[in-house]
């Protein structure tokens, strides 16, 4: 049909010799490959975005705000222009907080949608899972998951983490704070998988260089839903519990532990992530009040609130409390999911260095991206300011440790990025593009 | 923490899973025995359970005691009418053919646990209870060869708890007394011995089936409804008490009632002293290997009767 009606080019009556020559241009213009037709066309074409988002399983409270900031994050940066002129698409693939449906997704997400990147995911167990297939087909893999996975040498070079800090330099940022104003003898109670271990692996070092130990090491499944047969193994002589906590029932969790312990609990130092996505004031929650979280972004506004979150939370749809503007009840996963709003900038900005067409320059991206160094405080990195380190992949900046006042979390001690650094255990730049 | 008291608390923990599970597991049973019917959904009748709990209280708003009492009521009738109609609308068009079943029931726990995903959403919720006292407790210790009372450290349990245990009792004797002493009962205990000769004193099989697969259903959204104010609403929740309450049905014996109490005490208990002194693996371990010893050498339960 498309052959017949561009025929008659030159007249009404065209000769039989003219036919034939338009027939064969047309055919051969069908015949060509997809990307000739795009050759023009390519400025206009999205930059898409692969987002792995843990929309079901033990994650999803995370994959809810993670979704909603990166969608921000999107918008944001379209309407500031897009990506080299281009705008910004993200397609996003619910992984079930599962490993195994993790990498496919990122298979789905190099073969299927054509995506520029993989980018997004959180647990630890999940990227440990996708991280090998995302370097296979040398996706470019930006993930938010805190875990030292990515700076321990475990994955690959396509396997990034510039927008949120890991787990290691946390602890030992945190260590010399506990050991000074809580006390030295420390019991560990963590969710039983990689992200937990690294908590168990890297604070108890980080306290014992304080002068402190840990006790008791007491790991539970982060699928567990009942806690208190595992409170009777902390030692008595327990001045600080370290807690973090992870999944669906991180609130009967920290409840537990207030029964548990009645009137008489010792020090507690927690990971907020015992309480991501829940409300400090719930009922059974009071016990909670004269402890101290790490957080790696205050839930609570300051009152030393710099401009730049304030914008942040006003993009997002966060208010002072960490809630969702639309419903107080809705508690975002405010300590964690800034990861995805400042990755996505690094993003932007890694293939504006780059000079980003398409997948070929998937290796320029990463080189671009292994050059940054100093990330300042801004709109575009609203938790502070930060240092990526392009060796080991992994960026490092402040952090934050507050005590609950009146069931808010008040700020009472910002750490330096120096405090967070430890030597470099890989280097990922000598590893094969 | 001494051994006395770490026993102690081990049990007391253990006691509040057992009440659970025996109140879920008795459903199960119930079912099985009546109708030969292996319901693989019967863990999501839980989880409705639980999030109609949440639903209600939520809807109600008021007083926390008020909208517990509420849901108390009125949760396992409605969990209890949906499984009827399930029954009526699904498992009576197959016949109750014993595979077909198993592979319907299948299909219904997914078509449950997704509705649930796609209205209540992926969140854990909260529902708070309608009384939560901790209480300390004492333990009992020789000071110089006399008895005296001391408060262990950590030795504790919430008036909640207490309660999840004492209305589990008085629910499962409840329906001991209904299925032994009533006319209902009766009824049930007959279609169970011989569907067909009970149908031919007019026992109106049918309608017998519909309200056992109910009451089975009711049984565990009743236990949901107790559980919820301790954990939370969550829509993946009935895999758990799915797997033990058939863990508990086979060592007690298929469709026997006292079987599965016994059986779901066991399991309970054990759980709760082996998770706190060894791992919470190893009780799931143990458990486990409990039921394939119990099929190798009493495949018909502890409790259950030969069939032929």
């Amino acid at each position: 049909m498309t052959k017949s009606k561009t025929a008659p080019v030159k007249g009404a009556h065209p000769t039989r010799r003219e036919a034939l020559k338009t027939l064969a241009i047309g055919g051969g213009a069908a015949a060509l490959p997809l990307w000739a037709r795009y050759a023009g066309a390519q400025t206009s074409e999205p930059i898409k975005v692969g987002f792995q988002v843990h929309r079901t399983g033990i994650g999803a409270a995370y994959g809810r705000w993670y979704d909603r900031t990166t969608t921000a994050a999107a918008a944001l940066i379209n309407e500031e222009g897009g990506i080299n002129g281009r705008p910004l698409e993200i397609v996003a693939e619910d992984d079930g907080t599962d490993p195994k449906r993790g990498a496919e997704v990122i298979e789905k997400f190099a073969t299927q949608h054509n995506c520029d990147i993989g980018f997004g995911t959180l647990f630890s167990h999940v990227v440990i899972g996708s991280a090998p297939r995302a370097g296979e087909l040398k996706l470019p893999y930006f993930v938010v998951s805190e875990g030292h996975h990515v700076a321990s040498g475990m994955l690959n070079r396509y396997t990034l983490q510039p927008g949120i800090t890991d787990v290691k330099s946390q602890v030992q940022a945190m260590a010399p704070f506990v050991a000074d104003n809580l006390g030295k003898k420390v019991t560990m109670i963590f969710p039983d998988f990689a992200f937990g271990h690294d908590h168990r692996d890297y604070f108890t070092a980080a306290i014992e260089a304080q002068g402190g130990e840990v006790l008791e090491h007491i790991a539970i499944p982060p699928t567990e839903t009942s806690f208190t047969k595992y409170f009777p193994k902390i030692p008595r002589d327990t001045e600080v519990i370290y807690h973090v906590m992870v999944g669906p029932a991180v609130l009967t969790f920290v409840k537990e532990l207030g029964e548990f312990f009645g009137p008489q609990r010792p020090e507690m130092f927690g990971f907020i992530d015992s309480l991501e996505a829940v409300n400090i004031g719930s009922p059974g929650l009071e016990f909670l009040d004269g402890t101290y979280f790490w957080e790696g972004n205050p839930r609570y506004a300051q009152d030393n609130q710099s401009d730049y979150d304030a914008f942040f939370r006003e993009r997002v749809g966060v208010d002072a409390n960490g809630a969702s503007v639309s419903d107080s009840k809705d508690v975002s996963t405010y300590a964690h999911m800034f990861g995805c709003w400042e990755t996505l900038h690094v993003v932007k900005a890694g293939m504006e260095a780059a000079g980003y067409q398409g997948p070929q320059d998937r290796p320029a991206l990463i080189e671009a991206v292994e050059a940054m160094t100093g990330l300042p405080h801004s709109n575009a990195h609203p938790q502070g300011a930060k240092i990526f380190n392009g060796k080991t992949h992994q960026v490092f900046g402040h952090q934050y440790i507050t005590k609950v006042v009146d069931g808010k979390l008040l700020l009472v001690h910002t750490t330096s990025i120096e405090d967070t650094f430890y030597p470099d255990e890989v280097d990922y730049t000598t590893q094969a593009l | 923490m001494d051994f006395g008291p770490y026993l102690m608390l081990a049990t007391l923990e253990g006691a509040v899973t057992a009440a659970v599970l025996a109140l879920t597991a008795s459903g199960l049973a119930l079912v099985f025995g009546v109708m030969r019917v292996v319901n693989v959904a019967h863990g999501e009748f839980f989880m409705l359970g639980a999030v109609l709990a949440w639903w209600v209280t939520q809807m109600l708003g008021g007083s926390a005691v008020m909208g517990f009492v509420i849901a108390l009521c009125v949760v396992p009738v409605l969990v209890g009418c949906l499984a009827a109609l399930t029954d009526m609308v699904i498992l009576k068009r197959i016949s109750y053919d014993p595979e077909r079943t198993i592979v319907a029931t299948i299909g219904i726990l997914y078509i449950f646990q997704q509705v649930t995903l796609m209205t209540y959403g992926p969140d854990a919720r909260p529902v708070a209870p309608p009384f939560n006292t901790r209480i300390a407790l004492p333990w009992i210790d020789f000071v110089d060869g006399r008895l005296s009372l001391y408060w262990p450290w950590g030795l504790s349990i919430t008036s909640y708890k207490l309660a999840v245990i004492a209305s589990a009792g008085v629910i499962l004797l409840a329906l001991w007394l209904v299925m032994t002493r009533s006319k209902l009962g009766l009824m049930m205990r007959a279609t169970e011995q011989d569907r067909d000769m009970a149908l031919a004193f007019g026992i109106p099989v049918e309608k017998v089936y519909a309200f056992v697969f109910g009451l089975g259903a009711a049984l565990a959204a009743l236990a949901a409804v107790l559980i919820v104010p301790i954990q939370q609403a969550h829509y993946l929740m009935g895999g758990d008490p799915l797997l033990l309450s058939f863990i508990v049905v086979i060592i007690g014996g298929l469709g026997s009632l006292p079987g599965a109490v016994l059986a779901a005490l066991l399991i309970g208990l054990s759980d709760g002293i082996i998770s706190v002194f060894f791992s919470p693996t190893l009780a799931k371990i143990l458990a486990t290997l409990l039921v394939a010893f119990v099929l190798v050498f009493r495949p018909h339960g502890l409790f259950g009767v030969r069939r032929g």
